[in-house]
C-alpha cells in the first residue's frame, strides 16, 4: 500500500488531533489491551520506517513494538546522523526517499520544527518522535491516556510539571494539549534558568484556554495541591556547556519523604529515562506509575498507527 | 506647497508613515530604475499628520507581502489612463516566506537547505508572527 498518495495526515504537533480523536484513540487502545489477538494482523504487509537523528530507546522501541504487535514490519535506522547526513543529504531528501519505501515514518530530530518540515515532504503519514525542545506528541498521547486510565478524567485537574520546563518537549506538548480541557490548573516548578518558554505560555493564552498557570521554585508547593505530578529529567544534551548542566541537575529530587506531602490519590508520571530526579525508593509507592505509563504508551501508539494507516 | 505631476500609468503608494518612504524606496530598488519615480516626504495629511508618498511611472510587480511588513498602513493605487483602476489597503500579510529570519538557533529553518523561512501572523494588534516550524514568536 502507498498511503501517501491518498492522504497527507500526519501527527507532528499534539494539537493535530482533536479531543474527540484522542478519545477515539484511547478507546481503541483499551480494545487492543482487552483483546490483543484480534489486532495481531491489522498491519500485515505494512512497513514503518523509524528515522532517529537523536538517540532514543523508549520511543523507538515503543513504536517498533507497537507496529510488530499489529503484524507490520519495521525499517529502522538509528544512526541517520552518521549515515545520510554525513554524506550531506538534507532531511527533506531523506524523507522523500524513505517515503518511497515505507507506509509510515517516525522521525526524531534535534532541531525544532524538523518534523513539521519533514511532513511537508513526506509522501506517507509521518509521526513526530520528538523535535529538539519543541514537541513530542506521541508522548502526549501516552501521557493523556495514562492520566485518563488512572484518574478517570482529563478535566478538572491540577497538574504540576517539575524540572526542565524550558527544553522539556514532553512538557510543552502535554501542557498545550491539556490547556484545551476544562478546569485545568498548572503548577510549573523549575529553576529560574529552566522556566517554561514564553512562546508556550503565549500559545496557551492565544488559544482561548481558561487554564490557570502558577509558577513556583518550590517542589512542595506543587506536591501538596496536584492530582498529577509530571517529573522530568534535566537534559544534559540540551545544554551548550556542562557546567550549567551540573549546576542544575539535582535541583529537584523526589523522595519518599517528599511524597508524604502529596495527595493520597495523586499520580507521579515521568516520560523516562529517569536519572536522579526520582529516587528509586519512590518506585514502590503505588502512586508512582511511570513504568505503567511506558507500557500504556505502546498500546496507544498501536492505536495511533492504525488511525494513520487506516484513515489514508 | 511642493507639487508632483499626476501619473497616467503606474502605481502610487500612499499613506506611508512619515520617514518610512525612503526605506521602502530602497527596498524596492527604485534608485536603480530608468522610468520616472517620485518620493515625496512629509506631506501634510489630515489622518496621519504627515505622510510619505511614492509615485512610480511603471507597472512593476510589487511585493505586497514585503510592503505590508514594512508598513501595513500603505494604500496602493494602480493607475491607468490617468484613472485609479484598483486601490488596495495592504495590511499585515497573513503568511510571510523568506523575509523574516527565525532567531531561534535550534530551529530547523536555519539548518536545513530546504528550510525556507515561513512565518504566520498570530496577533495583528501586536504585529506578532510565529515561525511555522519551531513556534518562535517575533514582532515586526
Amino acid at each position: 500500500m502507498n498511503a501517501a498518495k491518498k492522504s497527507g495526515r500526519h501527527f507532528v504537533d499534539s494539537l493535530d488531533l482533536s479531543p474527540p480523536e484522542y478519545r477515539s484513540l484511547f478507546n481503541l487502545a483499551n480494545q487492543i489491551e482487552e483483546n490483543p489477538s484480534k489486532h495481531v494482523s491489522r498491519c500485515g504487509g505494512k512497513l514503518m520506517a523509524t528515522l532517529f537523528y537523536e538517540p532514543s530507546t523508549r520511543t523507538r522501541l515503543s513504536f517498533e513494538a507497537a507496529m510488530m504487535r499489529l503484524g507490520g514490519q519495521v525499517l529502522s535506522v538509528s544512526d541517520v546522523a552518521t549515515s545520510s547526513v554525513a554524506k550531506g543529504e538534507s532531511l527533506a531528501d531523506t524523507i522523500r526517499t524513505v517515503g518511497g519505501y515505507a507506509d509510515l515514518i517516525v522521525v526524531r530530530h534535534p532541531r525544532e520544527g524538523a518534523a513539521r518540515l519533514a511532513a511537508m515532504y513526506s509522501p506517507v503519514p509521518l509521526i513526530n518522535g520528538g523535535d529538539g525542545a519543541r514537541e513530542h506528541p506521541s508522548q502526549t498521547l501516552t501521557d493523556l491516556f495514562t492520566i485518563r486510565t488512572f484518574k478517570g478524567r482529563l478535566d478538572d485537574l491540577t497538574v504540576a510539571f517539575c524540572g526542565d520546563l524550558r527544553y522539556g518537549r514532553t512538557v510543552h506538548s502535554l501542557l498545550r494539549a491539556l490547556a484545551r480541557r476544562s478546569d485545568i490548573r498548572f503548577v510549573l516548578i523549575s529553576p529560574e534558568e529552566l522556566r517554561l518558554p514564553n512562546s508556550i505560555k503565549d500559545d496557551v493564552a492565544s488559544s482561548g484556554s481558561n487554564a490557570e498557570i502558577q509558577e513556583s521554585a518550590s517542589m512542595e508547593d506543587g506536591l501538596r495541591q496536584c492530582d498529577v505530578l509530571y517529573m522530568t529529567r534535566i537534559q544534559k544534551e540540551r545544554f551548550f556547556n556542562e557546567e550549567d548542566y551540573i549546576k542544575l541537575r539535582d535541583t529537584y529530587i523526589l523522595t519518599p519523604e517528599k511524597m508524604k506531602q502529596a495527595k493520597k490519590d495523586a499520580i507521579v508520571m515521568h516520560p523516562l529515562p529517569r536519572v536522579t530526579e526520582i529516587s528509586q525508593e519512590v518506585d514502590t509507592d503505588e502512586r508512582a506509575i511511570y513504568f505503567q505509563q511506558s507500557r500504556l504508551g505502546m498500546l496507544v501508539r498501536m492505536a495511533l498507527i492504525l488511525h494513520l494507516l487506516e484513515e489514508t | 506647497m511642493l507639487t508632483v505631476d499626476p501619473i497616467t500609468k503606474g502605481i502610487v503608494l500612499d499613506h506611508i508613515r512619515a520617514g518610512n518612504g525612503i526605506k521602502i524606496f530602497e527596498r524596492l530598488d527604485l534608485r536603480e530604475v530608468e522610468y520616472p519615480v517620485a518620493l515625496v516626504m512629509n506631506v501634510p495629511s489630515n489622518k496621519m499628520g504627515r505622510k510619505d508618498i511614492i509615485k512610480i511611472s511603471d507597472t512593476l510587480a510589487l511585493d505586497l507581502t514585503l510592503l505590508g511588513l514594512l508598513d501595513p498602513d500603505i494604500t496602493v493605487s494602480y493607475i491607468d489612463g490617468g484613472n485609479v483602476t484598483e486601490k488596495v489597503k495592504i495590511g499585515l500579510p497573513e503568511r510571510v516566506e523568506d523575509l523574516i529570519e527565525c532567531k531561534n538557533p535550534r530551529c530547523i529553518s536555519s539548518y536545513e537547505r530546504h528550510g525556507q523561512s515561513v512565518f504566520i501572523l498570530v496577533d495583528k494588534s501586536r504585529k506578532e508572527y510565529q515561525c511555522f516550524y519551531c513556534g518562535e514568536r517575533v514582532r515586526v
